[in-house]
């Protein structure tokens, strides 16, 4: 059984039409890096698997739950399937620890002694042990990210979503995020990642797909795709990406 | 008797323009500052001030609650709700304090045989009026906060009210203090206008002493420093929670 699977799934917004059809399938364990040029439709099927933006067609089942079902199914789906932000997105008015402790607390309904000790634990496994007593305001991009990591892993998710976890980040602190997410897959999580980072979809990547115009044109294998593009998009894509 | 003195003054005020030194100095001498009225009206001013304090109290602990109700409403409720709290804010915006507590202290009697001394009436009126502000005031800093927080919450498993409540609920707060404080002020200074309904409270306290003795000028510099100190510790307090609160 599958831990996601797409079928025919579609997603419009207003007239313009971002995914198309889309048929999918993701097992446990692959780490998945969604390529394709800005538009194709890579971040919004990222975001319909755990139901941030609803579908308009199709079906969409993550863990065996529909994205369809209701809100609480829905939720059950987020948990499942923890997410990590361009932005980071980290809570402002909550320390690094806060952030962390949070989720379990106020959704696996966790002591706050055990949220705090599991959330203590993740920030040394992210490399940010002495940092857990800082705001967000506080820490780099890089450092800020890890602790966005830290958060969604707290929930204990099946699934990781990464949604150009290293887009805003200066080049020099991409390395430290990229490396605690080799880490994650080396443990066997289940990752979707969107990037542009292909040394990393050739390192960790187990699956590659390339999308475009709201389709998936290319699924494979990430070192036989980066070494030798059959596709014609894919090549010229790739050309800029490098 | 008021028009004479006022003709009186004019008079004086055109000779000491003519006449130049002398007649200047009377006039000074009939406007010299008796601080015994002052004095003599203290209790009663302080007794009018206190009210004053209480129905702002009460008004602004109860349009806090409505304030944010309705403001929640509008920016996160359905299209029902959200028509409703607008309905409320444009009915209340759009139409004069003064007019609304004489609707609720002289008009409802009459039609839904609704009776209501004048301290609840204007309680109940800075309630109504300053909810439908702060329902803008908290509408405006909630859907201000960045959107990636919401979405951040949700990807949790989170339902909404607990995003709300936790997530965007304290950096939406600190967003409002600034313009809470505005609607505070206002809303304290507002309660002047009651004394339409005979309310005791600090503005009618000095007309009507004002009417017995006819010192303006000792009067009315008294009922504005309370005024002012009044603000003044309101501003103070909100200074402080700002100050105290990491802005984000």
């Amino acid at each position: 059984m599958s831990l996601v699977r797409l079928s025919k799934v579609t997603k419009t917004f207003g007239t313009v039409v971002v995914l198309q059809e889309v048929d999918l399938s993701i097992e446990a364990g692959e780490v998945v890096v969604l390529v394709g040029p800005s538009g194709s439709g890579k971040s919004t099927l990222l975001r319909c698997i755990n139901a941030l933006e609803p579908i308009n067609g199709g079906d969409l089942v993550v863990d065996n739950i529909s994205v369809r079902a209701g809100r609480s199914q829905i939720r059950a789906i987020r948990q499942e399937a923890g997410m990590v932000f361009q932005q980071f997105n980290l809570f402002p008015q909550m320390t690094a620890l806060e952030n962390v402790a949070f989720g379990p607390r106020h959704v696996r309904g966790c002591s706050k002694v055990d949220a705090i000790a599991q959330a203590q634990a993740l920030l040394e496994k992210v490399g940010l042990a002495d940092r857990g007593h800082h705001f967000p305001s506080e820490l780099s991009g890089g450092q800020q990210q890890r602790v966005a990591i830290a958060r969604a892993l707290a929930v204990k998710p099946k699934l990781m979503l990464f949604d150009e976890p290293t887009s805003a980040l200066d080049p020099e602190l991409r390395h430290e995020v990229l490396r605690v997410m080799q880490s994650l897959a080396e443990e066997g999580m289940t990752m979707i990642v969107v990037t542009h980072e292909m040394a990393f979809a050739r390192q960790v990547g187990t699956r590659m797909i390339f999308m475009e115009d709201g389709k998936i044109s290319v699924d494979g294998n990430p070192t036989s795709l980066l070494g030798n593009p059959e596709n014609q998009r894919l090549r010229e894509f790739l050309q800029h990406v490098h | 008797m008021v028009r004479r003195r006022t003709a009186e003054l004019i008079t004086r005020v055109r000779l000491a323009g003519i006449a130049g030194a002398p007649d200047t100095i009377t006039w000074m001498a009939t406007m010299e500052f008796d601080w015994s009225v002052i004095v003599d009206a203290t209790p009663a001013l302080l007794g009018g001030a206190r009210l004053t304090i209480l129905i702002t109290l009460v008004g602004l602990v109860g349009g806090l609650a409505v304030g944010f109700v309705a403001g929640l409403m509008r920016a996160y409720g359905g299209r029902f709700l959200s028509a409703f709290a607008f309905t409320y804010i444009e009915l209340i915006r759009g139409t004069p304090i003064v007019v609304q507590v004489m609707f609720i202290y002289f008009a409802l009697p009459v039609l839904a045989d609704i009776r209501v001394n004048p301290m609840t009436a204007a309680m109940t009126a800075i309630v109504v009026n300053a909810g439908a502000y702060i329902a803008e005031i908290v509408r405006g800093s909630f859907l201000s906060v960045h959107k990636g927080l919401k979405e951040a919450g949700l990807a949790l498993g989170l339902p909404m009210w607990k995003v709300l409540l936790y997530i965007i609920g304290p950096v939406a707060f600190r967003r409002m203090i600034p313009p809470l404080g505005n609607q505070f002020i206002v809303s304290l200074k507002d309660t002047s206008l009651f004394i339409v309904i005979g309310v005791g409270e600090l503005t009618r306290q000095g007309q009507e002493i004002m009417a017995a003795n006819f010192r303006a000028v000792e009067i009315w510099t008294a009922v504005a420093i309370l005024y002012l100190l009044m603000t003044g510790t309101l501003t103070l307090i909100l200074r402080i929670t700002e100050k105290r609160m990491r802005m984000l």
